[in-house]
C-alpha cells in the first residue's frame, strides 16, 4: 500500500501556466513548506488583502485549528477576523450565509469531513441556491474548507470522502488541491470567487512538502482547469486530491516495470469539471482509468467514466475503468489499507485495458475470459 | 428529598473553574402574555388608527391571496389570517436600514414593510423563487425550510455590527420551527455574539396538524430564551398595540447594543395550514370559533370605537382602501407572468460552466423548435384539432 508523501508531485511543475508566469517574476525565495503551511499562508494573505474576509470555525483561534491551518491568524488579525464559534456546524455555515448577505466573504472551517454533515442543509438549501433564488442579487462568496479522505489512521468519522454529495448539488464549486503550490493558489482563488466553493483538503497531504514560495494566485489557473501532471502515451489516469501521489507512483512503476507510459491528469476542480483536458488526453491515449478514494457506486468516477464514454467512444481501445474505495462505510484504521486505492490496484486496472488482441476476441475487462 | 426535588445551597466551595454566570430571573417571561388593548392603558390614538388600517388591509390581503389560489393564480398560499397583528407589528418595528427575515407564512410582513405584493408572491405563484431584491428591500427571501433563516439573521446582524453599522435583524419563525436544531443554534450564536437580532416566534398553536403540546414541554416558548442567556417575552399576538410595543422595545434594545431577545406572540392560525390543507381532520370548529372572539382586527376596532376614535364612516373608508389594494393585486395577478426559461441557467454560478453552457444551448434549441412549430403555416389548425380531440 502506498503512503506517498506527494513529494514527487510537488517536485514537478504545477500547472501548464506556471513556467511562463515564473519567468516573468523575479525569483521569490523558495522554502520547504507543507501543504498546511501553504493553506495557512493563503488565509493570511487573503485576510490581509481583503478586509471583508472572515475566518470562522471550531478551534481556529488560539489552537490554530486541529491541523494548524489557521495558526496565528487570530493573533495577527484579531478575534473578529478569525473567530472561534460555538460548536455547531449548521450554525457556523448559517451565520456565514447572513454575513455573505451583508457583503462579507466568510471562510468556514469544518473540523473534519464527517463533521460537516450537520451543515449540509444550509449548504444545499441556501448556500448553493441563494444566487439562483434571488436572480443573482445575493451571491454567496463563501468558502467551506473541509479536511477530507483517509490514510491518516483516523478512527471512525475522521476519514470520509464526501465529494460526491457536494458534486451532486448544483450551485457549488468543488475544488481539491493535490500539491503545495495548488493548495495556496486554489484557496486564494476560492476565497476571491463570488460563488460558494467546497474546498476539500486532502488530510494525508497536509504534511506533504515542496520547495515553494507564495506565488500570485494568477500563476495558478482559474478554478475549473485540470492539468496534466505526467505526460504519457499509453493510457490516462484521471484523478484528484489525495489519489494524485498514488497515481504518480503507479505511473513511475508502470514505466519501470511494465513499459507503459501513463499520462496522469489532476482535475483540481471537480465542479466545474474540465472536460476538455480529460477528453483531449483520453482521445490521445485511447485508454482511461479513473482513480479516487470515495466509494465507487454513484461516485465521481461514474460521472467521469460516462462523460469520457460519451465524448471519446470512437477513440477508446477499452472500457473506462474505475479504481475507487469499496462501497463500504470507511474502515477502521487498521484495515484502511485494504480499502484505499494503491499502486497495485491501479496497475491491475491498467493491465485490464485490453492490451492483447485476445481481449478483443472474448476477454472481459473484469479479468478472466468469457 | 432528593436534589432533583429540591435544590438548595451547599455551603461548600464550588468546583475550581465554576463561577456564577448571570442571574436568570430578569430573562424569564411573565406568566401571562402582555396585553394593552382593553386594559385602559394610555395609548397613542394615531398609532392605534394606523395599526387598524394596516390590520384591515392585511386581512383583505390574506383573503385576496387565498382567493387567488382558487383561481389558479397562486400555486399555494399559507394564510396569516388571525395573525395580522404580529405580521404588521414586525414590519413596523424596523427602521429603513434594518433587515426582516420572514418565513413562507410571513408574506404580509414583507408587504407591510412596503414591498410590492406581486413581487412578494412570486414564490407562491411559481414564476421565480424570490421575486424581490433582498438587498434593496432589506427583506431576506421567504424561507421555506423551517428555522434555517434564523442563523442568517444572526450572521447578518453580526456582520453589520462588525462594520459598525446601525442595523437590527428581526427573524420570524413558527412554534413548530422552534423544535428545529437551527432555532437552537441561531439563538445560541446570537447570544454568544451579542448580535443585534430579535427572534419573533408566532405561536399559532399548530405546525400543520401538530399542536404545541407535542412540540415542547417548555413552560412557554419564551422561556427558551433563558437557556441561551437572552430575555424571553410573552405577548398577546392578537393585540396589535402590545406586539407593536414589545417588538419595538426589543428592536431598540438590540440597536443599543444590549443583545438579542426572544418574543413569543401567542396567536392562532384561523385558516388551514395552506389552501391545500384540511384542518377539520385535527381540530374542533369550536376552538376556531373561540379564537374568532379574540380576532386581532375586531379587538382593535372595538378599542377604537370605545375610545371614540373610529365611527362607521371611518371604518367604511378603511375598508375601501383595503378593497382598492385587493383590486389592484387581483388585476395584476390575473395577468400571466412573463416567463424567461433561458434565465434558468443565468444565476447558477457567476459564470456558466461548460456543461451548463451546453445544456443552455439544448434548451435554446428546444424553445426555438417549439416557436418554429407554432409559427409554421397550418400550426393554428393543428393546435385547434388537438384541442378538439381532448
Ligand atoms: C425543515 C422542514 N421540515 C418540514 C417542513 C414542512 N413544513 C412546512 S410548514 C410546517 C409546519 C411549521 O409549523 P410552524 O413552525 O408552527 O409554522 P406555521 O406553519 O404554523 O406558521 C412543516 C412541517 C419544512 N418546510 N421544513
Ligand atoms: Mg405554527
Amino acid at each position: 500500500m502506498s503512503t506517498a508523501t506527494g513529494a514527487s508531485v510537488n517536485a514537478g511543475t504545477g500547472g501548464e501556466a506556471a513556467p511562463a508566469a515564473e519567468a516573468r517574476r523575479p525569483q521569490a525565495a523558495r522554502k520547504p513548506s507543507t501543504m498546511a503551511q501553504a493553506l495557512n499562508r493563503a488565509l493570511r494573505d487573503s485576510l490581509a488583502e481583503d478586509p471583508s474576509v472572515h475566518v470562522l470555525g471550531e478551534d481556529v483561534g488560539a489552537l490554530g485549528g486541529v491541523f494548524r491551518v489557521t495558526d496565528g491568524l487570530t493573533k495577527e488579525f484579531g478575534e473578529d477576523r478569525c473567530t472561534d464559534t460555538p460548536l455547531a456546524e449548521a450554525g457556523i455555515l448559517g451565520t456565514a450565509v447572513g454575513m455573505a448577505m451583508y457583503g462579507l466573504r466568510p471562510v468556514v472551517e469544518m473540523q473534519f469531513d464527517a463533521f460537516a454533515y450537520p451543515a449540509f442543509e444550509q449548504l444545499v438549501s441556501h448556500v448553493s441556491r441563494m444566487r439562483n433564488r434571488t436572480r443573482g442579487r445575493l451571491p454567496m462568496p463563501i468558502t467551506v474548507r473541509v479536511p477530507y479522505g483517509g490514510g491518516i489512521g483516523g478512527v471512525e468519522h475522521h476519514s470520509d470522502s464526501s465529494e460526491a454529495y457536494y458534486m451532486a448539488t448544483p450551485g457549488l464549486h468543488v475544488v481539491t488541491p493535490a500539491t503545495v503550490a495548488d493548495a495556496y493558489g486554489l484557496l486564494r482563488r476560492s476565497i476571491a470567487s463570488d460563488d460558494p466553493v467546497l474546498f476539500l483538503e486532502p488530510k494525508r497531504l497536509y504534511w506533504s512538502k515542496a520547495d515553494w514560495s507564495p506565488e500570485q494566485p494568477e500563476s495558478v489557473p482559474e478554478i475549473g482547469r485540470a492539468c496534466v501532471r505526467r505526460a504519457g502515451t499509453s493510457a490516462t489516469l484521471v484523478t484528484y486530491g489525495p489519489s494524485l501521489p498514488v497515481c504518480m507512483e503507479a505511473a513511475e512503476a508502470a514505466a519501470r516495470d511494465e513499459g507503459w507510459d501513463l499520462e496522469v491528469v489532476d482535475l483540481r476542480s471537480l465542479v466545474p469539471f474540465d472536460e476538455e483536458t480529460v477528453v483531449e488526453s483520453v482521445r490521445r491515449t485511447g485508454r482511461a482509468v479513473v482513480v479516487h478514494e470515495s466509494a465507487g457506486f454513484a461516485g465521481p468516477g461514474g460521472e467521469l467514466a460516462a462523460r469520457i464514454g460519451e465524448r471519446c467512444f470512437h477513440y477508446l481501445e477499452a472500457p473506462v475503468l474505475r479504481v475507487s474505495g469499496f462501497d463500504i462505510p470507511y474502515p477502521p484504521p487498521m484495515l484502511e489499507k485494504h480499502h484505499l486505492p494503491d499502486v497495485d490496484r491501479i496497475l491491475d486496472a491498467v493491465s485490464r485495458l485490453q492490451w492483447e488482441s485476445e481481449w478483443r476476441a472474448g476477454g472481459t475487462p473484469e479479468g478472466g475470459v468469457r | 428529598m432528593t436534589v432533583l426535588e429540591q435544590s438548595g445551597s451547599y455551603h461548600l466551595a464550588p468546583p475550581p473553574a465554576w463561577r456564577p454566570r448571570r442571574d436568570p430571573a430578569p430573562l424569564l417571561p411573565d406568566q401571562e402574555p402582555y396585553r394593552l388593548l382593553g386594559t385602559g392603558a394610555q395609548l397613542d390614538g394615531d398609532l392605534l388608527l394606523e395599526l387598524y388600517g394596516r390590520l384591515v388591509r392585511g386581512r383583505r390581503y390574506n383573503q385576496q391571496a387565498t382567493a387567488l389560489t382558487k383561481q389558479g393564480r397562486l400555486a399555494v398560499y399559507p394564510s396569516s389570517t388571525g395573525q395580522e397583528a404580529a405580521e404588521v407589528a414586525a414590519a413596523m418595528a424596523l427602521r429603513e436600514q434594518d433587515w426582516l427575515f420572514p418565513s413562507y407564512r410571513d408574506t404580509l410582513a414583507a408587504v407591510a414593510r412596503g414591498l410590492d405584493p406581486v413581487e412578494v408572491l412570486s414564490l407562491l405563484r411559481g414564476d421565480w423563487h424570490s421575486g424581490y431584491d433582498p438587498r434593496a428591500s432589506r427583506v431576506a427571501p421567504l424561507s421555506t425550510p423551517l428555522a434555517t433563516q434564523l442563523p442568517h439573521a444572526v450572521g447578518l446582524a453580526h456582520a453589520a455590527r462588525l462594520k459598525g453599522d446601525d442595523v437590527v435583524a428581526l427573524a420570524m419563525v413558527g412554534d413548530g420551527g422552534t423544535s428545529e436544531g437551527d432555532f437552537h443554534e441561531a439563538l445560541n450564536f446570537a447570544a454568544v455574539w451579542q448580535a443585534p437580532v430579535v427572534f419573533l416566534v408566532q405561536n399559532n398553536g399548530f405546525a400543520i396538524s401538530v399542536p404545541l403540546a407535542k412540540q415542547t414541554a417548555a413552560p412557554s416558548l419564551a422561556h427558551k430564551g433563558v437557556g441561551y442567556g437572552m430575555p424571553g417575552r410573552l405577548v398577546d399576538g392578537n393585540d396589535a398595540a402590545a406586539v407593536h410595543q414589545v417588538l419595538g422595545e426589543a428592536v431598540e434594545r438590540a440597536r443599543r447594543g444590549e443583545g438579542p431577545s426572544l418574543v413569543e406572540a401567542v396567536t392562532y392560525r384561523v385558516d388551514a395550514h395552506t389552501n391545500a390543507d384540511d384542518a377539520t381532520r385535527y381540530r374542533e370548529a369550536a376552538e376556531v370559533e373561540a379564537w374568532r372572539e379574540h380576532d386581532p382586527v375586531a379587538l382593535m376596532e372595538r378599542e377604537l370605537r370605545s375610545r371614540e376614535l373610529l365611527d362607521d364612516e371611518g371604518a367604511r373608508r378603511t375598508a375601501e382602501s383595503a378593497e382598492e389594494m385587493a383590486r389592484d393585486l387581483r388585476e395584476r395577478m390575473n395577468r400571466d407572468p412573463e416567463l424567461q426559461p433561458m434565465e434558468l441557467f443565468e444565476h447558477v454560478f457567476e459564470h456558466r460552466t461548460p456543461q451548463l453552457e451546453q445544456q443552455a444551448r439544448q434548451l435554446r434549441a428546444e424553445l426555438d423548435a417549439e416557436h418554429d412549430a407554432s409559427a409554421a403555416p397550418g400550426a393554428a389548425d393543428h393546435s385547434g384539432s388537438t384541442k378538439g380531440d381532448s
